[in-house]
């Protein structure tokens, strides 16, 4: 089943092409790593896709009301606001917004959706602190588990893994893909290529002004992609832990 | 959280009562009340319903606009501090109801002035939707606000500059301090629409302004309608602010200082505060104006001078708490 197409999207900002003609299709069971170089359009891809830029050509996201549009994507932005001193369980609550009609307050199956939400994320203990002074990796946390109460089929974050510890990467990165296994879809930028290597089951590779490279790991990486959009060399092995990627060197 | 509603809603009706029972005339607490249900013939029954009555129900209606827009306008700019002046509409107000004192037409008939005010905040209005536009972010609507109320100060100052002679300058400097004395049930039934079909629109941004919390990107991403919000949020809080500027004058700090006092109160749920900051901001106003009868009771001391010089020491020890917890 499809849960994103995109079809000639193109975005300029301020006049200036940042993508042309994108067209991608995402469906369920992919967990998608978007890589490219800083500028290449990751983030403003992900935001065209979901109608927050204005932009040319069709995304099957952008062309649905925004309320049902709440119930078929979660979108986790770069920036991790937070504006006031609220409890994580209140933040991550937040999340089933889109799912409330009305004056209507949290259902049993809202507040089971939290549950579930801060237990996936290992955030039970911090429920009831308050989620503004929690440290940047934590809050992060919290917002991923905001992500995940949304209980959406698509789930699209932004740099979701920066400024995490190697465990809580880990730990995310196999979230992500537990939840592609399940049958969602989860689209989300990163920079670290060894992690993207390891647990995405496609890679979509940014750059030029629009996809230079689509596919598994495997494909994607390679020798002359690396240096024509990222310009560094890399080793790329397959052990029998798995896929190891290593930047090396940047190409003068 | 939950006993916070009741005790707040008793605080505002024991304010209510008290300020119902103090004035100048000398009226006792029961002979008053009973008066006031039952009415009848003499002095007392016109005291408590022409006087007493419209007064303290004008200090209720405009202390809740003032808290519930100041929640909502905080919600908003995600800024602890705003404050529903912000978007220009009480120094347009202000500047309508000062051209009417200069022009004269305050003199011709009851509610020239805060029609004038009203019209006033209406031209405000439309500036500022015309300058912020209907897709522009929460730094135009600022920057729209202070020009605009800046420009409308001006103004203001040109007017007390050009008036004709010390006695309407005087009237006008202590018109714009803000006071509840001698007003009546026509300012009550003037000022009521608007309040409570603003009050309506903002209580009903809750949802969106917790979404806020998130981030605009976010919580457009969550089905928020950032747009619509915004224009709600600005006609909501220029029909409140204008209505209350209009019968009463600039009567500051009381949106700022309340949702800021309540917000630990609540959980910081914008949602909460909204409905918490309204009843907050009734309490406070109802006290600050049986204060000002109580201190200096023939020298009418003026309730915005009032607000403005408790406000300001709070908010300056909430500042001095919250550095505390930060540090």
């Amino acid at each position: 089943m499809t849960l994103l197409s995109l079809g000639n999207l193109s975005v300029r900002l301020r006049g200036r092409p940042i993508l042309s003609n994108v067209t991608l299709n995402v469906g369920a069971g992919e967990f998608v790593g978007l890589i490219g170089p800083n500028g290449a359009g990751k983030t403003t891809l992900m935001r065209a896709a979901l109608g927050l830029l204005p932009h040319d050509g069709e995304s099957s996201l952008a062309a649905l009301p925004p309320e049902a549009r709440g119930r078929r994507a979660a979108w986790m932005p770069q920036a991790r606001d937070i504006a006031w001193p609220v409890s994580v369980e209140t933040l991550v609550a937040l999340g089933r917004t889109p799912h409330l009609g009305g004056w209507q307050g949290l259902r049993a199956t809202d507040r089971a959706h939290v549950d579930r939400a801060l237990a996936t994320m290992g955030l039970e203990g911090l429920r009831h602190r308050t989620a503004t002074r929690l440290s940047g990796g934590e809050q992060a946390m919290a917002l991923i588990a905001r992500a995940l109460a949304q209980d959406t089929p698509l789930l699209m974050a932004d740099e979701p893994i920066a400024g995490l510890d190697p465990a809580n990467q880990i730990a995310t990165m196999a979230v992500f893909a537990r939840l592609a296994h399940e049958g969602r879809a989860v689209i989300a930028s990163l920079h670290d290529l060894g992690l993207a290597a390891r647990h995405c089951t496609r890679l979509i590779l940014l750059g030029e002004g629009g996809i230079a490279a689509d596919g598994p790991p495997e494909r994607v990486l390679t020798p002359d992609n690396l240096a024509r959009i990222f310009h560094v060399t890399a080793h790329y092995a397959t052990t029998p832990q798995g896929p190891v990627f290593q930047p090396l060197e940047v190409i003068e | 959280m939950r006993p916070l509603a009741p005790a707040l809603a008793a605080l505002v009706a024991a304010l209510f009562l008290a300020s119902l029972v103090t004035g100048p005339a000398e009226i006792g607490a029961g002979e008053g009340l009973r008066a006031l249900v039952s009415g009848g013939e003499g002095p007392i029954p016109l005291v408590m319903r022409e006087i007493r009555l419209p007064r303290a129900i004008l200090g209720l209606m405009i202390g809740a606009s003032l808290g519930l827009s100041g929640a909502a306008m905080q919600g908003y700019l995600r800024n602890p501090l705003a404050e529903p002046g912000l978007i220009g509409v009480s120094g347009s107000a202000a500047l309508g109801a000062v051209l009417a004192i200069h022009t004269g037409l305050a003199a011709t008939f009851t509610l020239a002035l805060p029609l004038a005010a009203l019209a006033g905040a209406g031209a405000g209005v439309l500036l500022i939707l015309m300058l912020a536009g209907p897709r522009g972010g929460s730094i135009t609507l600022i920057l729209a606000g202070i020009a605009i109320s800046a420009l409308a100060g001006a103004l203001t100052s040109l007017v007390l500059n050009l008036s004709p002679n010390p006695y309407a300058a005087s009237e006008i400097v202590f018109w714009m301090m803000g006071s509840l004395a001698d007003r009546s049930m026509t300012h009550v039934w003037l000022a009521l629409p608007f309040m409570l079909g603003g009050g309506a629109a903002l209580l009903g941004l809750g949802r969106g302004l917790d979404a806020l919390t998130l981030g605009e990107d976010a919580a457009e991403a969550m089905g928020l309608r950032l747009a619509r919000l915004r224009l709600t949020l600005v006609l909501g809080t220029a029909a409140m602010v204008g209505a209350a500027v209009a019968v009463a004058g600039a009567i500051g700090f009381v949106g700022l200082v309340v949702p800021h006092l309540l917000r630990p109160l609540v959980g910081a749920r914008p949602s909460r505060l909204l409905w918490a900051s309204g009843l907050g901001g009734a309490a406070m106003l109802l006290a600050a104006d049986i204060a000002v009868r109580l201190i200096l009771p023939e020298r009418d001391l003026k309730l915005g001078v009032l607000t403005a010089i408790v406000g300001a020491p709070l908010f300056l020890h909430l500042i001095y708490k919250t550095r505390g917890a930060q540090a």
